[in-house]
């Protein structure tokens, strides 16, 4: 399923009598990224902050952790995405102190689309994508009340909602945005460089990569869609989740990644020129 | 020859906002911050006063400069000092740097839609004695920095800044820490340098210098034309 979420050309207010247009614009323009594998969650995402033509800053944190075991990449208005973070952390702390357990990636999910709801229409600008590790949800009170209900009826439906507190645990991903949409998958990208990011990631990611192969895929995914998008720029930032909970790799620039690219190129093209013998334009 | 001009009514809306120009500046450094802003406040082809500074001393250790819309820049301001003495008067201490960066982003944002038009950087030293610069954007989105330029001559300014003070785009440099001394006369240069390109920016720079002495400031005057 393919999410693009477009943001920073199209996203100004309307000229509605109603609303006062703003003289400026507002940071913007990303490419994220996560996907699930045999060894969890990686997350990814690039550092630039635009607003408008200018970069308003080469170093910002696009992915930011919510609690040890959830991260949130964020895409769209740089202050609502950072704003929303805040109070989302704010709910969930609350949420496991009042109920002694921590509210499962679903359930935030779901929290933070009903957050938003009420600013749709307005141009609150958020686009996360909420990349965590569920624990072992158990016994939950939906596994135990299906539980019962199984013990009642005999037909085979009852053995399938049993059996779906299990899916309730290990990695998850799942997209939230300010429009109101709600969706889970295991590979999304989102943003103004995502279509370049599907790409690498759509021709790259098998089921058996090992957790460098992952980082590399993810990084790649992440360069080339900068490469491409003049919104995405400077450095990449990954994360990994696993049942430890989240861990964050050193930030790299991506003027190295481009000078090992431009190296890979230049040797392919000397190795052409050896084999077939007559000058090939580069 | 067919003309091609529109030539029926055209709305025009009362708009709240005005852009007042003037460019601000902050740099942090070890143990000392530097705050510097232009003193020129213009308006349209305009200019309306020479000598309106846009660095606010918020307490002993903290420098807010505001450019953008200069009435949204006053409001601002005013609110912070009532919100500072409210600070200190339910919690017997001062704000710190971070904390007000805090609290700055909290404030813009209550006014997501209906923004205060103002580009605030505040300069100051944070719990540890170090330089703090802390950058915002309209609405509230903020980091910290360790430079950063606002205002009208920014994207000028910025790339400059980049170069001399982070050694960005250079290979085969040797990083020297920044010395107060160095600082100040970077920032004077970068400064001229606005205003030789910059219409909105000019007549006089206000540096402020924040070190765990105090606040000491100076005037240093610049193109007025």
């Amino acid at each position: 399923m393919v999410i693009c979420f477009f943001c920073g050309r199209s996203l100004f207010p309307s000229n509605q009598s109603a609303t006062i247009r703003r003289p400026f614009p507002l940071a913007h323009g990303t490419t994220t990224l996560g996907f699930i594998f045999q060894d969890g969650v990686i997350a990814a995402a690039d550092t630039r902050a635009s607003a408008g033509g200018l970069v308003a800053s080469p170093t910002v944190n696009k992915i930011t952790p919510i609690h040890s075991h959830l991260v949130a990449t964020s895409s769209g208005s740089g202050a609502d995405c950072m704003l929303w973070e805040r109070l989302l952390t704010r709910e969930l702390r609350l949420y496991q102190l009042r109920n002694r357990r921590r509210l499962s990636i679903c359930g935030t999910a779901k929290l933070l689309s009903f957050m938003l709801h009420p600013f749709k229409g307005t141009d609150v600008c958020v686009a996360l994508t909420l990349c965590g590790w569920d624990k072992g949800a158990g016994s939950t009170d939906c596994a135990r009340r299906s539980q019962d209900s199984s013990s009642l009826m005999e037909d085979s439906s009852s053995v399938a909602v049993s059996s779906q507190g299990d899916t309730n645990s290990g990695p998850k991903l799942i997209y939230v945005c300010s429009n109101g949409a709600r969706l889970q998958g295991d590979v999304l990208s989102v943003g103004s460089g995502s279509p370049y990011a599907y790409g690498i990631l759509d021709s790259g990611l098998r089921g058996s990569l090992s957790k460098d192969e992952a980082f590399s895929l993810a990084r790649e995914a992440v360069f080339r869609a900068t490469h491409r998008d003049a919104y995405s720029g400077n450095n990449v930032d990954l994360f990994h989740i696993t049942e430890q909970g989240w861990k964050r790799r050193e930030r790299e620039e991506l003027k190295d990644e481009y000078y090992r690219d431009m190296k890979r190129k230049a040797m392919i093209v000397e190795e052409r020129k050896r084999l077939t013998g007559f000058k090939v334009p580069t | 020859m067919k003309e091609y001009h529109y030539s029926g009514p055209v709305e025009q809306r009362f708009s709240p906002y005005s852009f007042n120009g003037g460019t601000v500046l902050a740099v942090a450094g070890e143990d000392f911050a530097i705050v510097a802003s232009d003193t020129r406040l213009s308006e349209g082809y305009s200019i309306h006063s020479r000598d309106s500074p846009k660095c606010y001393k918020l307490t002993d250790t903290t420098v807010i400069g505001c450019s953008g819309f200069h009435g949204d820049c006053l409001t601002l301001t005013k609110i912070i000092d009532a919100r500072l003495k409210t600070y200190k008067h339910s919690n017997n201490k001062t704000m710190t740097s971070g904390a007000i960066a805090a609290m700055l982003s909290t404030i813009l944002y209550g006014r997501r839609f209906f923004p205060y038009y103002v580009y605030n950087i505040i300069g100051g030293l944070d719990e540890h004695g170090k330089g703090a610069v802390y950058s915002f954007d309209p609405v509230g989105s903020y980091q910290r920095d360790t430079y950063k330029a606002g205002g009208s001559a920014s994207a000028m300014l910025q790339p400059l800044l980049d170069n001399q003070i982070g050694f960005k785009n250079m290979e085969g440099v040797e990083h020297v820490p920044l010395t107060q001394d160095k600082a100040v006369q970077l920032v004077k240069d970068v400064f001229i340098s606005a205003a030789e390109r910059d219409v909105y920016t000019g007549d006089a720079l206000r540096i402020c210098i924040i070190t765990k002495e105090g606040i000491t400031e100076q005037t240093i005057p610049l193109r007025k034309d």
